[in-house]
C-alpha cells in the first residue's frame, strides 16, 4: 500500500513536470517526447486505478497513432526555435482562461462527488459493492476500477445506456475524416497509373501478336 | 520485500538470457538456410559447422568504435537504440510458453503485446531523425508509414480470432484452441495476418525502409558498433515475437497436433518452440525466394487488399457467430 501510494505519486508528479517541458522546451522534438512521457505516466496513473482497459487504450491511441503522426508533422515542418518562445507569453490571457475553467471542472466534479479523489489502490475497491450506488456515473467509474469485469462492463454499458452518444461521436469521426479527405485529395491526370487487374487480365496470347 | 524483488530479477533473467541465445541463433538460421537455398556452405569456419559464429559476431560488434556524428542530436541518437531493444524485450513479459509458464499472466494480453509493439515506431522514427541524414530520415519515414499501415490490419485480424476464443488472455486464446486449432477455421486471416506480420518487422519482401540500394541502409545508416548490434537485436526478437504470436494466435501455442499419448509426453515448451521455429523458417524462405516490393504496392497492399478482406472477415465471423448463438 506504501509504495503503491509513493509510486501514484511519482508518476502524478512527473507527468506535471513534464506536461511543462512540453511548453517550455525550444526543441520541438523534444517537447513532442516529454508530451509522449506524459501519456505513458497517465497510462501508468490509469492501471493504478484499476482501469487497465482504459490504459492500454491510451497507450494505443495516443501514443501509438495520435503523436506518431505529431512526431512525423514537426519533423517535417523544420520550424525555427526563436519565434516559438516570443510569441508564448501572447497567450497568457487564454491560458488563465482555459485553466481557470479547467479547475472550475475539477471543483465541480469533487465537490459533487462523482469521482473520489482520495489515494485509493485497485485493491481497495475490489470488494466495492456496485448495486449500492444507484447514480449511473459513480456506477460506471466503480464498475471501470473493478478488477474482473473491466471490458465487460465497459462494452455494457457503451452498447447500452450510451450507445447513442457512442453512435454520435462516431458519426463525427466519420465526418471529419470524410472532410479531410475531400479537402486534400486532388487527382492528378498526368501521372503514369498501374491497373493492376489490367495487367493481370493480360495473357500470352494476346499480348504479343506474332507476325509471320 | 527484497527476496520477491530478486525472485522477480531472476524470473526476468531467465526470459531475457534465453531469449538474446535465441535472437543469436536465428541469424546463424537465416545465413545457413539462405546459404543452402544459394547452394553455398555459409557460416562453417567458427565453431562445429559454424555454431559460434553468431559469438563470433557479437562480440566484434562489441569492441568496435562507436562513431557519433557531428550534426546528430546525441541524446536522442543514443536513446533510440536502446528504446528499440527495451521494447522488444518488454513484449515478452505475457507470452505463455507453455501451461503456466508465464512471466505475467495478466487478463489484457492481446491488448499489452498490442500496445506494447505500436511503440516500437518510436525507436525507428527518433533513430532516422536525430541521425540528421537524409538516408536515414528517409528510411525512418517509410518504416514508420508501413508499420502503422500493417499494425490496422493486423488489429482487425486478431479482432477475429478474440471472437473466436472469448478472452484477452492469451493463455485462454490458447485453451480455445483444444478442439481445433484456428487455422483450419480461420485460414486466409493466417494468411493475412503473417503477409502483415512480414512487413510490421520490417522484414523481405517488405524491407523497404532498409532497401540497401536506394538508402543504404535505412534508419540505421549512422548507427555503429553498439548502437547498431541493439538495433539488430530489436529487430531479430521482434520477429520471433511475430511468429510466436502467430503460434499462439493460429497454430494452438503449446498444444500437441493430435491428442495421443505419444504427443504428450513431449513437454508443450517444446511444441511452441517447435512451432515458433518452422514459422521462423518460413520468414527467412521467404527473404530468399521474393523480390521486393515497390512502396505504393506496400501501401496498395496494407490499405487497399488487406483491411477491406478482413473487415468484411470480421463481419463474416461475427454474423456467424450470433447466427448460430456460438457466444457466450
Amino acid at each position: 500500500m506504501f509504495i503503491e501510494n509513493v509510486l501514484f505519486l511519482l508518476f502524478s508528479i512527473l507527468s506535471i513536470v513534464f506536461s511543462f517541458f512540453v511548453i517550455l522546451c525550444k526543441n520541438p522534438v523534444h517537447s513532442i517526447l516529454s508530451l509522449i512521457f506524459v501519456f505513458f505516466n497517465t497510462a501508468a496513473l490509469l492501471i493504478f486505478l484499476g482501469a487497465e482497459f482504459l490504459a492500454m487504450l491510451f497507450v494505443i491511441v495516443y501514443v501509438g497513432a495520435v503523436a506518431v503522426l505529431f512526431l512525423f508533422v514537426i519533423m517535417m515542418l523544420n520550424i525555427k526555435e526563436s519565434n516559438l518562445i516570443l510569441s508564448l507569453y501572447n497567450y497568457i490571457p487564454v491560458f488563465t482562461l482555459l485553466i481557470t475553467i479547467f479547475v472550475y471542472e475539477v471543483y465541480t466534479v469533487y465537490s459533487s462527488n462523482l469521482m473520489p479523489l482520495y489515494m485509493f489502490t485497485a485493491n481497495s475497491l475490489k470488494d466495492h459493492d456496485i448495486l449500492v450506488i444507484d447514480f449511473i456515473i459513480i456506477n460506471f467509474l466503480d464498475c471501470v476500477i473493478n478488477y474482473a469485469t473491466n471490458i465487460y462492463v465497459i462494452g455494457n454499458i457503451l452498447y447500452t445506456e450510451f450507445f447513442l452518444m457512442f453512435f454520435i461521436s462516431g458519426i463525427i469521426l466519420l465526418v471529419a475524416m470524410i472532410g479531410s479527405i475531400t479537402l486534400t485529395l486532388h487527382k492528378r491526370n498526368d501521372v503514369k497509373r498501374q491497373f493492376v487487374f489490367k495487367q493481370i487480365e493480360r495473357n500470352f496470347n494476346n499480348t504479343i501478336i506474332w507476325r509471320s | 520485500m527484497l527476496y520477491i524483488i530478486l525472485f522477480i530479477l531472476l524470473k526476468s533473467l531467465a526470459l531475457i538470457i534465453p531469449l538474446l541465445i535465441s535472437v543469436a541463433y536465428l541469424t546463424l538460421l537465416e545465413r545457413k538456410v539462405m546459404a543452402a537455398m544459394h547452394q553455398r556452405k555459409g557460416p562453417n569456419v567458427v565453431g562445429f559447422f559454424g555454431l559460434l559464429q553468431p559469438f563470433a559476431d557479437g562480440l566484434k560488434l562489441l569492441i568496435k568504435e562507436t562513431i557519433f556524428p557531428d550534426s546528430a542530436n546525441t541524446l536522442i541518437f543514443i536513446l533510440a537504440p536502446i528504446l528499440t531493444f527495451l521494447i522488444s524485450l518488454v513484449v515478452w513479459a505475457v507470452i505463455p510458453f507453455d501451461k503456466d509458464y508465464v512471466f505475467a499472466d495478466i487478463n489484457l494480453g492481446v491488448l499489452y503485446v498490442l500496445a506494447i509493439s505500436s511503440l516500437g515506431v518510436y525507436g525507428i522514427i527518433t533513430s532516422g531523425w536525430s541521425s540528421n541524414s537524409k538516408w536515414s530520415f528517409l528510411g525512418a519515414l517509410r518504416s514508420a508509414a508501413q508499420m502503422i499501415s500493417y499494425e490496422v490490419s493486423i488489429g482487425v485480424i486478431i479482432l477475429c480470432v478474440l471472437l473466436c476464443s472469448n478472452s484477452l488472455n492469451l493463455s485462454d486464446i490458447v485453451y480455445a484452441q483444444r478442439k481445433i486449432w484456428f487455422i483450419v477455421p480461420l485460414f486466409p486471416l493466417f494468411l493475412m495476418f503473417f503477409i502483415s506480420g512480414l512487413a510490421e518487422t520490417n522484414r523481405a519482401p517488405f524491407d523497404l525502409p532498409e532497401a540497401e540500394a536506394e538508402l543504404v541502409s535505412g534508419y540505421s545508416t549512422e548507427y555503429s558498433a553498439m548502437g547498431f548490434a541493439l538495433f539488430f537485436l530489436g529487430e531479430y526478437a521482434n520477429m520471433i515475437l511475430m511468429s510466436s504470436m502467430i503460434t499462439i494466435y493460429f497454430f494452438g501455442g503449446w498444444l500437441c497436433p493430435i491428442n495421443t499419448y505419444i504427443f504428450k509426453i513431449v513437454p508443450g515448451f517444446f511444441w511452441f518452440g517447435f512451432k515458433t521455429t518452422l514459422i521462423l523458417f518460413v520468414f527467412v524462405w521467404v527473404r530468399a525466394a521474393f523480390p521486393r516490393y515497390r512502396y505504393d504496392q506496400l501501401m496498395r497492399l496494407g490499405w487497399k487488399v488487406f483491411l477491406p478482406f478482413s473487415l468484411g472477415w470480421l463481419l463474416f465471423i461475427s454474423g456467424i457467430l450470433v447466427g448460430f448463438d456460438f457466444l457466450i
